[in-house]
């Protein structure tokens, strides 16, 4: 199927009334979402994939979707209205976005963060449209060994590579990896990792593991570093931008979707460093007579260029959790446990075998875009308000929902006993600054890592030196190397 | 530079979970299929990565840790033992109750103690407003997601004040 043909498919689909008040719904929940300090996108999609036994598949990924990118708009006016990032792709837009907010001028920003998010998804969705089908023809190339190394790559780029510390990353990782391997081994149907507990047999839930993560070890987070009197909500003022801000906004919008979107296809996920790069190339490349407001009374450009670099780096995720399988974020790991519930297997195939699906999927991803421009503007006055929600309710009431998320599962105390105590190991990981989206990417990926490894070796007769010899792999593998250990050895050749 | 104490326990911490899981990688059952890759294979695995990296963070720890550099710690306030122990109390009474008292009881009783660890001082109007979005939650997920909670007290009246059944 080609592309045009593909989007005529998916635009047919999607723009039936069932699917555009799925998208309408899942944008609006995802903004409130993303403006909601404390809760994102990845544990909304966890709490609300029981959503999957009862909505047929196109449905509920429309409603994933327009949360998922619902929650990227929603970010930055917390960003900007509150001065604490939702998310990490948004701390580079406080940077700038509450600056011009303390000197009255959150409106533009808003503005300027809202049209940029609907310029950068708007090119990242060209983006998923495109190269989708490109990378395809490539993985349909690759085998098992080859998608082992791929994932091992990519366990690399999640854990090593971003974030503060490798150590701490890996740590992470290794973490999620044995939570993945609880349970009974499917292809051997041996018990592993249960401590003879028969509730453990079926493996730990990992709606359990990223609701504990980001809710419960979130919010017991928040209580240990708890002072009295809240934030204060700046107010909005006038949303127009005026023409002078439009035309300082364009380019940076342009450049930070260019920057943002390759960020977010590479395995290497994560959002913070095509931010942080747009925002130096921003400040660099600023009108000299805009260059003091850097810092000072906050410049729209730092705004306008990470904010489109975000978005589009969300959207560059879904590139590889598409047309490999492969999530490199919490919210794509979520997604694929979606997929997975539905006995439909991301990867190559996808696209083939569920072409409907997918093209469906992409085209209700333009139209969420021109959904949440319309909802973001004039709405603004609506989200700023939603700011207000009293922390003491707020958290209360995360927590109620992470509660009945869990008990849900199986109305077992056992699993909510398991929930706070790994709510209490994610308080601890915040802390001390370990990383919690490698745990649930390592948790998903793991076992489908361990399983293209044994049927790598089942094919090459257990020799090991197939990874070695087969050259995508090798390549591959040498790559992660690379990532491992080249920051580190370029510290020491610069000392 | 003086070892790190807090940041000692976290590599321990690490360290002793992969000894746990090298342990429970001893004790799974041999496969009775053939396979190259047997279920052990990666378990080992994962227990000796866990162990090593618990290793390189008591190193990391001893030779002053982690936590000094870290930007967050060097301006966090003190730790808020009135609103942990109260955060606490929340999951104790959560998991107390929700067995015999069903999920909005229970939850209810959690909403208000974590409120009143985040400041609130208004228990009772903490304690309708919970009501109000427990049963809300309650219906919203068995009624609209279809899951599978079983009834509890609250829920059961309610259920009668309708005349619906009681699952």
């Amino acid at each position: 199927m080609s592309v045009w043909d593909g989007l005529g498919l998916g635009f047919g689909n999607a723009l039936t009334l069932a699917n555009l008040g799925w998208a309408l719904l899942g944008c609006f929940l995802g903004t409130a979402v993303g403006v909601l300090p404390g809760i994102g996108p990845a544990l909304t999609i966890a709490l609300l994939l029981p959503i999957t036994f009862q909505v047929e598949a196109t449905g509920a990924f429309i409603l994933f979707c327009g949360i998922f990118y619902g929650a990227m708009y929603g970010g930055s006016t917390t960003s900007i209205l509150l001065n604490t990032p939702g998310e990490s792709g948004s701390i580079i837009t406080a940077l700038e976005g509450a600056k011009m907010a303390r000197n009255g001028r959150a409106g533009p920003a808003l503005a300027t963060a809202a049209i940029g998010s609907f310029v950068a998804g708007t090119i990242g969705t060209l983006g998923i449209s495109f190269l989708g089908p490109v990378v395809v023809e490539f993985a349909l190339l690759l085998g098992p060994a080859e998608y082992f190394s791929l994932m091992v790559l990519c366990f690399v780029t999640v854990s090593a590579v971003l974030g503060g510390s490798a150590l701490r990353g890996l740590t992470s990782l290794a973490f999620g990896l044995l939570l993945g391997l609880v349970g009974i081994d499917l292809q051997t149907g041996q018990p592993r990792m249960t401590f003879g507990i028969p509730e453990l047999l079926d493996g730990v839930n990992v709606v359990l593991v990223a609701v504990a993560l980001f809710a419960v070890g979130e919010t017991l987070f928040l209580a240990w570093r708890h002072v009295e009197g809240g934030a204060k909500v700046l107010p909005v003022g006038n949303i127009m931008p005026s023409r002078a801000d439009l035309k300082r906004s364009w380019k940076p919008w342009l450049r930070g979707s260019l920057l943002g979107f390759p960020f977010g296809v590479m395995p290497a996920g994560g959002t913070e460093m095509p931010t942080m790069l747009s925002y130096y190339a921003e400040r660099k490349l600023v009108a000299p007579e805009h260059a003091h407001e850097f810092g000072t009374t906050g410049a729209i450009e730092g705004v306008a260029g990470p904010e489109a670099a975000n978005n589009a780096a969300a959207a560059g995720i879904l590139v590889p959790m598409l047309t490999l399988g492969l999530p490199t974020s919490a919210t794509a790991a979520i997604m694929l446990s979606a997929f997975q519930s539905y006995g439909i297997n991301p990867g190559p195939m996808l696209f083939e075998q569920q072409a409907p699906l997918v093209w469906t999927l992409i085209a209700s991803l333009y139209v969420a875009n021109v959904m949440l421009v319309v909802l973001n503007l004039p709405l603004v006055g609506l989200w700023a308000r939603i700011l207000k929600v009293p922390q003491p309710q707020l958290y209360a009431g995360i927590l109620v929902f992470a509660t009945i998320g869990t008990y849900g599962i199986s109305n077992s105390v056992m699993d909510l006993v398991l929930l706070y105590s790994i709510g209490t190991v994610g308080m601890f990981m915040r802390r001390f600054d370990f990383p919690t989206a490698p745990v649930v990417i390592g948790m998903i990926l793991g076992p489908m890592a361990e399983q293209n490894l044994r049927q790598a070796l089942t094919i090459s007769q257990g020799d090991w030196m197939a990874f070695l010899t087969r050259p995508g792999s090798a390549m591959l593998l040498a790559l992660a190397l690379v990532a491992l250990l080249g920051p580190r050895v370029w510290a020491l050749v610069r000392r | 530079m003086r070892p790190d104490r807090a940041d000692l326990w976290v590599g321990l911490f690490v360290l002793g979970l992969g000894v746990l899981a090298g342990w429970q990688a001893t004790e799974i059952p041999a496969s009775p299929l053939y396979a190259q890759v047997g279920p052990h294979a990666v378990p080992y695995a994962v227990a000796a990565l866990l162990a090593l990296l618990g290793t390189c963070l008591v190193g990391v720890a001893l030779l002053g840790g982690w936590s000094r550099t870290l930007e967050a710690e060097a301006n966090a306030p003190a730790t808020n033992w009135r609103a942990l122990l109260l955060m606490v109390a929340s999951i104790k009474a959560n998991l107390a109750l929700i067995g015999w008292l069903g999920f909005s009881a229970a939850a209810s009783a959690q909403f208000v103690l974590v409120a009143a660890a985040f400041g609130s001082r208004r228990p009772w109007r903490d304690a309708g407003l919970a009501l109000m979005l427990t049963l809300f939650a309650w219906f919203g997920f068995v009624q609209l997601l279809g899951v599978n909670i079983g009834a509890g007290l609250l829920e059961e009246v309610i259920l009668r004040l309708f005349g619906m059944d009681v699952p």
